[in-house]
């Protein structure tokens, strides 16, 4: 078996594991306050559990105010787009409205529809949820506040958020409603289409890191801003942005966004859920794309670590956030641009674009791996000179393809 | 060519079925047609090459009056090509409303005729999808006839208020 | 009864329909532009065949005309193109008009200042037309934010329309012999003046504006992929199926009843027609969904052109209404067409002398146009479906009437 496989698969469990961090609490937080006679008889594993769930409980009633305020940014960047003000009236600058919102929507009546499957039906939403919130317990969003640790975090994400793509399916099967089948497939499509490339980009960063733990692959990036994995080699470059669009397809925005696409199949696989039910569709889909950009952020982007080596400047818990909203914003920016693909056009882009250029890229680092078998000072260098002559040359063949407008049709009366 | 070009070459062509020229009226002259022969008429304008009708413009039932005995059935025809118009009228009993389509001819054509089935009862042979088009399927009568009295009820709805 | 269930879904279970999904598109459905519905024969994406059904929309426009007389009948051809009013009204008048004017036993003409003020305002409701168009293309195709642009300046079109005939959608305002005279227009006078700056001011504006549109949308490489080479439509068969306006040009065919039989004093102006090309450096062909989109952005230009031609001559002094006693044209039929922003809209009109008509058809240019979206969609996918729709450019109010 390989290393990175032989600690238990969930060390959460591992109670013997002297560096438990609930372990760790209980002994030198809880005990000493406790009376002698209380601390003598603690039950470790009991208490160690109960701090674990307690932890848990905070992380899991934080996390959904996030698409709270996703939402509510979301809003106001389209409305900054389209020359609006968004939402105004609820609170000082409309910053109540999802609040309100989110009220609204668990007064209302929840709907399922009796020709469905109602059990799948009830379950989806859950299914969904609970994936897309469990992706967060694998990031590391600061030097020590990582759920946890395991050796194999990107695995895991990776494992967890292609179950999506289930709870997706039954919600569209379970609705009873052409749309929401047509939806569903088209998601389960694109889904498990996508989830190559962002593999394989995966991959190449996994290969210069040697390792699948987050953390570890956060330490590997430690020294500034050029230490980054995505200046480490001309591969990982390519391999960002292959990873960056293709989670954009993962968490179906535009212009991804076929499973919902609203002109086409109404809402897609949502079509028939209103209420709590439609909320928490809409909640896992923000929680989604931060997930997705932190992930980004932790690979490619130096996760917590600051843009120079020992400064803190855009560094520790702030720093990535930062770097994630960058990230989110640069979605919405997408999405409120863009038109929306055809279903082939979407395959197409994904098996005979990225899949090939991921396999390259693996190729690549491969041999990248083999040439510069220390990260040192002239890897770097002759990587980011790639880089910089790459991203020349490609402006300017994107400018002469970006020159090409439409004339207008005259014809002389 | 001017309608009444038009006209001659049409009676030269078939004779008694061209019933005549009608410049009475005011606005657009017409060629009435005999109803059975209309669908060839029409084969001929689109075809020959000096008139080459290719456009037909509209197509409309037409109910004078409850004593009139007919409906009429006006085609305006439009050559893009030659950039001339010419305006055609079948007459029809009312009591044996059906005349041969030109659906086949003109595309257009093809829902033109439904409007006029849905709205007159009038049928048209050899027409490939004749159906209702407006009013509902099940709708009774033929709303634009001069005798038409609207029901008083459409499936428990009351329809007069 | 039990039994009869039971022995159906075995039959279901043991011969699964697996080759093709009917589905309802609509008639409520986000992007059928109204109440259109398409039965969808589907092979998963593909649509085998889509049926159109209208009439959601009827409101018995031919058979309310008939017991109406005529300047009644203006308000109802309001809500034939509700997005583009003006131009139907106008189109009945220009037919009773004709009629009227074909009687030579009274004298009977529209006044200049009339004629000049009605291409004025419908040129610009061809704009808001058009702009109406783009956005709803644009959202169709799944960008948001070019409809908000598309109704930010459209609001500023309602807004004039407004302080003109005091209406912003269903306006009432061109009758038969002229122009509503409700909110007057003093010739030579201040609010006159200010009136015309202002639409100076929105030109000056808007026109820069419409690069802009096309450098989102219509350069835009995701919205060409879905749009170029997509259901191609051939000059042939547009005109057999009688599409008529930017449709007929978008399929290469150079015929604009504004140039070719001008009515009013269209043939005092200088404007160009747009017709589509093939543009082989982009990958457009003639006839596809982004020519007919293409020819529209295009026209709201020379629409400006046109409005601008007016705002330099100034509107003539004198009435803006014929000196009309009563609407009686005489006993006859006509049948006049105009360009309205959808294509041709045509009125046919038969009078028996009575002040009502005996017989009102409106030919309307989406009904034309839409019935080829059967044969349009075969064997392309769901998507294209609403790429068609929005570039042949409906509303239901006119299909149905």
């Amino acid at each position: 078996m390989p290393e990175i496989f032989s600690e238990s698969f969930l060390p959460i469990i591992n109670l013997q594991d002297s560096s438990n961090w609930a372990t760790d609490f209980v002994q030198d937080v809880i005990i000493p306050r406790l009376p002698e006679a209380a601390a003598a008889h603690f039950p470790m594993e009991l208490g160690t559990v109960l701090v674990m769930l307690a932890f848990a409980g905070i992380f899991v009633a934080a996390v959904p105010l996030l698409p709270l305020v996703l939402v509510l940014a979301e809003r106001k960047v389209a409305a900054r787009f389209q020359n609006r003000t968004g939402p105004m009236r609820v609170g000082p600058w409309g910053t109540l409205q999802t609040l309100a919102d989110g009220v609204k929507l668990i007064f209302k009546e929840d709907y399922i529809p009796p020709q469905g499957d109602k059990v799948l039906f009830m379950l989806a939403p859950y299914v969904i949820f609970a994936c897309s919130f469990a992706v967060f317990a694998a990031i590391p969003f600061g030097q020590d506040i990582l759920v946890s640790d395991f050796n194999i975090g990107i695995f895991y994400i990776m494992a967890i958020s292609s179950v999506i793509v289930m709870g997706v399916i039954m919600a569209g099967w379970s609705s009873n409603s052409k749309w929401s089948l047509l939806g569903s497939l088209r998601s389960a499509a694109q889904i498990v289409s996508y989830e190559i490339p962002l593999g394989l980009s995966i991959l190449t960063v996994v290969m210069l890191v040697e390792s699948l733990s987050m953390s570890e692959i956060v330490d590997k990036q430690s020294g500034g801003i050029f230490t980054w994995l995505i200046f480490r080699s001309p591969f990982t470059f390519i391999a960002f942005f292959i990873f960056f669009i293709s989670s954009i397809a993962e968490v179906n925005r535009t212009p991804f966004d076929l499973p919902e696409a609203e002109s086409e199949i109404v809402a897609g696989f949502h079509t028939e859920y209103s209420g709590m039910r439609f909320a928490l569709f809409f909640i896992a889909e923000y929680a989604n794309m931060f997930a997705v950009s932190a992930i980004g952020v932790t690979l490619f982007l130096g996760g917590w670590q600051g843009v120079l080596p020992g400064f803190d400047f855009l560094g520790g818990f702030p720093g990535f956030v930062i770097k994630t909203l960058a990230l989110v914003f640069l979605m919405m920016w997408i999405r409120w641009t863009l038109p929306r693909l055809r279903v082939d056009q979407l395959m197409n882009l994904c098996w005979k674009y990225f899949i090939p250029i991921s396999f390259f890229n693996i190729l690549g680092t491969g041999i990248w791996g083999l040439i510069f078998e220390n990260d040192d000072v002239w890897s770097i260098g002759i990587s980011c000179a790639i880089i910089y002559v790459g991203l020349i040359s490609a402006y300017a063949v994107a400018g002469k393809t970006l020159a090409r407008k439409p004339e207008p049709q005259v014809s002389s009366a | 060519m001017k309608p009444e070009e038009i006209y001659e070459t049409l009676v030269n062509k078939f004779g008694e079925t061209v019933q005549g020229f009608d410049t009475e009226l005011v606005g657009d002259p017409s060629i009435l047609i005999a109803p059975s022969a209309i669908a060839d008429v029409c084969q001929y304008l689109v075809e020959t090459d000096t008139l080459r009708f290719d456009s037909l413009m509209c197509l409309s039932g037409v109910d004078l009056g409850v004593k009139e005995e007919v409906f009429s059935i006006v085609y305006h025809l439009h050559s893009i090509s030659h950039r001339h118009n010419v305006v055609l009228k079948a007459s029809v009993p009312k009591t044996d409303a059906y005349l041969p389509t030109v659906s086949h001819i003109w595309k257009t054509a093809d829902w033109h005729e439904r409007e006029t089935y849905d709205l007159y009862g009038i049928l048209f042979e050899g027409h490939t999808d004749l159906r209702r088009i407006l009013l509902p399927d099940d709708w009774e009568g033929y709303p634009l006839r001069k005798d038409y009295q609207e029901p008083d009820f459409y499936r428990g709805m009351r329809v007069p208020y | 009864m039990e039994s009869t269930q039971q022995t159906e879904s075995k039959i279901i279970e043991l011969k699964p329909f697996t080759d093709e999904m009917i589905v309802n598109m609509g008639p409520q459905h986000p992007s059928t532009h109204g109440v259109l519905r398409l039965e969808l024969r589907l092979d998963g994406e593909i649509v085998r065949e889509a049926i159109p059904h209208i009439g959601y929309l009827h409101r018995c426009f031919e058979k309310h005309s008939e017991n109406l007389s005529y300047p009644q009948i203006i308000p109802f051809t309001d809500r034939m193109d509700y997005v583009a009013a003006m131009n139907q009204n106008w189109g009945f008048c220009l037919a009773v008009e004709k009629l009227m004017a074909a009687d030579e036993t009274k004298e009977f003409a529209v006044p200049e200042r009339a004629e000049y003020l009605r291409v004025l305002i419908c040129e610009l409701n061809r704009i808001a037309s058009h702009l109406l168009s783009f956005g709803t293309y644009g959202m169709d195709i799944g960008a948001f934010t070019p409809f908000l642009y598309a109704f930010r300046d459209r609001e500023r079109l309602l807004l004039l329309f407004e302080k003109i005939c005091g209406a912003r959608l269903t306006y009432n305002y061109i009758r038969i012999g002229g122009v509503s005279e409700i909110i007057p227009l003093e010739p030579g006078s201040i609010a006159e003046q200010n009136y015309l700056d202002e639409i100076e001011g929105f030109l000056d504006y808007f026109e820069p504006k419409i690069d802009e549109f096309n450098d989102l949308l219509t350069a835009n490489s995701i919205f060409s992929e879905r749009t170029m080479r997509v259901a191609v439509m051939p000059a042939e068969m547009a005109i057999s199926y009688g599409a008529t306006g930017p449709n007929l040009r978008g399929s290469g065919i150079d015929w604009d009843l504004r140039r070719d039989e001008p009515y009013s004093i269209y043939d005092r102006f200088d404007f160009d027609v747009p017709v589509a090309k093939d543009i082989p450096e982009l990958g457009a062909v003639v006839g596809d969904c982004w020519s007919r989109y293409k020819i529209r952005m295009d026209e709201m230009k020379e629409s400006v052109k046109i409005v601008r031609q007016i705002l330099a001559e100034g509107l003539p002094d004198g009435p803006v209404m014929a000196d009309l006693k009563a609407v009686r044209p005489p006993k006859g039929e006509i049948y006049f067409r105009s360009e309205a922003p959808r294509g041709e809209l045509g009125f046919y009109i038969v009078s028996d002398g009575t002040p009502k008509p005996v017989r009102v058809k409106g030919r309307s240019p989406c009904f034309s146009a839409l019935s080829a979206l059967q044969e349009l969609s075969r064997g392309l996918m769901v998507a294209d479906i609403i790429a068609i729709i929005g570039s042949i450019d409906i509303v239901m109010g006119e299909v149905d009437r």
